[in-house]
């Protein structure tokens, strides 16, 4: 299949920090790669230079057979698609005349009733962009990137920040252009975006790629396991917990204990009853199948959610 | 040539046109905006013109002091050239420190006594009028007969002089502000670089900066010359050409200034900073509120090279002295330099995002 996407060993740092520590991508056409990880982890670094803003420090790009800089920089950009993070559009502007704006950078493209259509905001077309909610901005936003009719389309976050109905009708506007054939390389920190619209995912993590593959390659990754979680004030004696048969692992972070099990009925029976032997009292006791988020949590010792906490506080 | 695709379409928008109507739209949507480019500029020439307007030529207040009913005192009250006034001393005193007399005649001895501050010009004048009455009421005879003609050229009025100043200050404002405050708000939005990832002709936003500014100062300039003429009679004696290439050139020089700014700054109040820096001392030294000549000597070359300087005097000969377009030619020359320069470090320094 004809690739999208592919380069080899970007590099890009900013004085001494190493933003992006050499990453390759491949992305086939019609597919939608995610690159999921913290904020921090170099995702939008990655994006932007894949989208031409900024230049590698090293390494190669090429989208759809074409790079950067050759001398068809507008023709590479006539069949791309760009919605970037924060980007606010003009505030007095209506919503059809934001779109009319950049419909009329494109050679060819979609019809502007078309796109708004798609997007859900036929009825707020004569809208002033500063009325509208966040989830309408962002759907502005998309929507500004698909009026060209590109063939692939870069998200950075399109749904960070919105809940969880917004962000699930911007979900359907994504399913939408790839069911036309679209590429899309998208980035996010939601594991849940990530494995609804992603064929492909790559994890990064402080500038690298840590792991790779579809939703499910990665879960399996992790084996055939389980997770029980509970939180507790008695007394946990975590060394008999561990010597149970199926117990992998068992994580503890102050009154919270986190066990890895086998996927199996008959271990989580022996967990609860080795609980009940020690009379220690679980509060909030829950059990559940590997996600993405576990594939993080495995692959950097740290919680996707825990990790965007501190890249948060950081950046404050 | 691909099939057509339901829904697809080569139906064109013309990117120049819709990025300038953008601009527009941005601009006239925003009451605040209007006011500051077309009403600020109307309510301060009604404010100077009225405190400047041409009055008749003021008499002076004379305080007399006099013990009775003389020929020399009637002289004075009766005269028309004088607003003369029998006081009590005290209050004539009083009055003169307070300069609400320019002078005070004692009448109470032999010859008359004046008092009146020598270094106020003013005072001098009243004292000279009061002392020519007071002679020929005495019984001097002049002998010449002087014929007077008095004068009102068009274009010597305060409000003449002020209007182009006005003009001139309008479009150094709207010209900084508009271009160089507008680049830095969507550079800060992210807009910039928004649009830098699109298939949008850079050259193409830059232009439609170039036509926006043409349309505000089209309606810019034809405001404030027609209120000029209409409220106050103030008219273009000189060519009228002249006056809208001086404009134009002037408008480039400064939108080029604010370029500058535009071209690096992403924060609003940095921008807001640099752009009075820049022009602060234009307001100063250029003589748009009046004249620069009591500057000394070894500021002139400099003042004359300032861009406001250059545009307020081209409008103010233009306007007020009917020169051509040849006359304003220098002042020209130095607006378009400013311009090109602006221009040229600006696409060198510039940055999308």
């Amino acid at each position: 299949m004809a690739k999208a996407i592919v380069c080899r060993g970007l590099v890009k740092r900013y004085g001494k920090k190493v933003a992006v520590d050499g990453i390759d991508l491949e992305v086939e056409k019609g597919q939608c790669l995610g690159l999921l990880g913290p904020n921090g982890a170099g995702k939008t670094t990655t994006v932007e230079m894949l989208e031409g803003l900024h230049a590698p420090d090293a390494g190669s790009i090429e989208l759809l057979g074409m790079r950067w800089g050759q001398g068809n920089d507008h023709a590479l950009r006539q069949r791309l698609g760009v919605q970037l993070q924060e980007t606010t559009l003009g505030d007095k502007l209506q919503v059809l005349e934001v779109l009319q704006l950049f419909r009329s950078f494109c050679e060819r493209g979609r019809r502007i009733d078309e796109v708004l259509d798609w997007v859900g905001l036929r009825a707020e077309r004569q809208s002033r962009y500063h009325t509208l909610s966040g989830g309408q901005k962002q759907r502005v936003a998309l929507a500004c990137a698909l009026v060209g009719d590109p063939e692939l389309l870069f998200l950075d976050e399109p749904t960070t920040g919105l809940d969880p109905r917004a962000r699930q009708s911007l979900w359907q506007v994504v399913e939408r252009f790839r069911a036309a054939g679209g590429t899309v390389l998208l980035t996010t920190h939601y594991m849940e975006e990530a494995a609804t619209l992603c064929d492909r995912i790559a994890i990064m993590d402080q500038g690298k790629l840590i792991a790779g593959g579809t939703p499910a390659e990665l879960v399996d990754g992790l084996g055939q396991v389980q997770f029980v979680e509970f939180e507790t004030g008695d007394a946990v004696d975590v060394a008999s917990l561990e010597r149970l048969d199926g117990v992998e692992s068992v994580a503890r972070r102050e009154r919270q204990y986190r066990l890895t099990v086998g996927r199996n009925v008959k271990r989580l029976t022996s967990v609860l009853l080795e609980l009940e032997r020690q009379n220690v009292v679980p509060i909030g006791l829950s059990t559940h199948q590997a996600t993405l988020d576990d594939v993080f949590l495995q692959l950097t010792g740290r919680g996707l959610q825990a990790a965007q906490t501190v890249a948060e506080e950081v950046s404050k | 040539m691909s099939a057509p695709v339901a829904g697809v379409t080569s139906e064109r928008f013309h990117p120049l046109l819709e990025l300038t109507k953008a601009r527009l739209r941005e601009f006239f949507r925003e009451p605040g905006m209007i006011f500051w480019v077309f009403g600020f500029p109307i309510v301060m020439a009604i404010g100077l013109g009225l405190a400047f307007r041409s009055q008749p030529p003021e008499k002076p207040a004379v305080a007399l002091l006099a013990p009775g009913e003389s020929g020399a005192a009637r002289a004075l009250l009766e005269s028309d050239v004088l607003a003369a006034v029998s006081v009590p001393e005290a209050e004539a005193l009083r009055g003169l420190a307070r300069t609400r007399y320019a002078l005070v005649v004692d009448l109470r001895g032999a010859e008359p006594v004046y008092r009146y501050d020598a270094v106020s010009s003013s005072a001098r004048l009243a004292r000279a009028l009061a002392d020519a009455e007071l002679q020929r009421a005495s019984g001097r005879h002049d002998v010449l007969s002087p014929r007077d003609e008095p004068q009102t050229l068009p274009g010597t009025r305060y409000i003449d002089f002020l209007l182009p100043g006005l003009i001139a200050l309008n479009i150094m404002g709207s010209s900084v502000w508009g271009v160089g405050y507008s680049f830095v708000v969507a550079r800060k939005r992210k807009l910039l670089r928004r649009f830098a990832v699109t298939a949008m002709r850079r050259s193409h936003y830059l232009l439609s900066y170039f036509f926006s500014r043409l349309v505000f100062l089209g309606l810019e300039l034809g405001v404030l010359v027609a209120f000029g003429a209409l409220a106050f009679g103030t008219i273009v004696q000189g060519s009228g050409l002249g006056l809208v290439l001086a404009a134009l050139i002037g408008a480039a020089a400064f939108a080029g200034l604010g370029l500058l700014i535009g071209a690096r700054v992403d924060n609003t109040e940095v921008a807001t900073g640099w752009m009075n820096f820049i022009q602060l001392p234009m307001w100063v030294l250029s003589g748009a509120y009046f004249t620069n000549e009591r500057f000394p000597e070894w500021m002139q070359p400099f003042i004359q090279a300032l861009p406001l300087t250059a545009l307020v005097d081209a409008l103010r000969l233009t306007y007020n002295e009917g020169a051509t377009l040849t006359r304003i030619a220098p002042e020209l020359a130095i607006l378009m330099a400013w311009a090109l320069a602006g221009f040229a470090i600006s696409a060198r320094t510039f940055r999308w995002q």
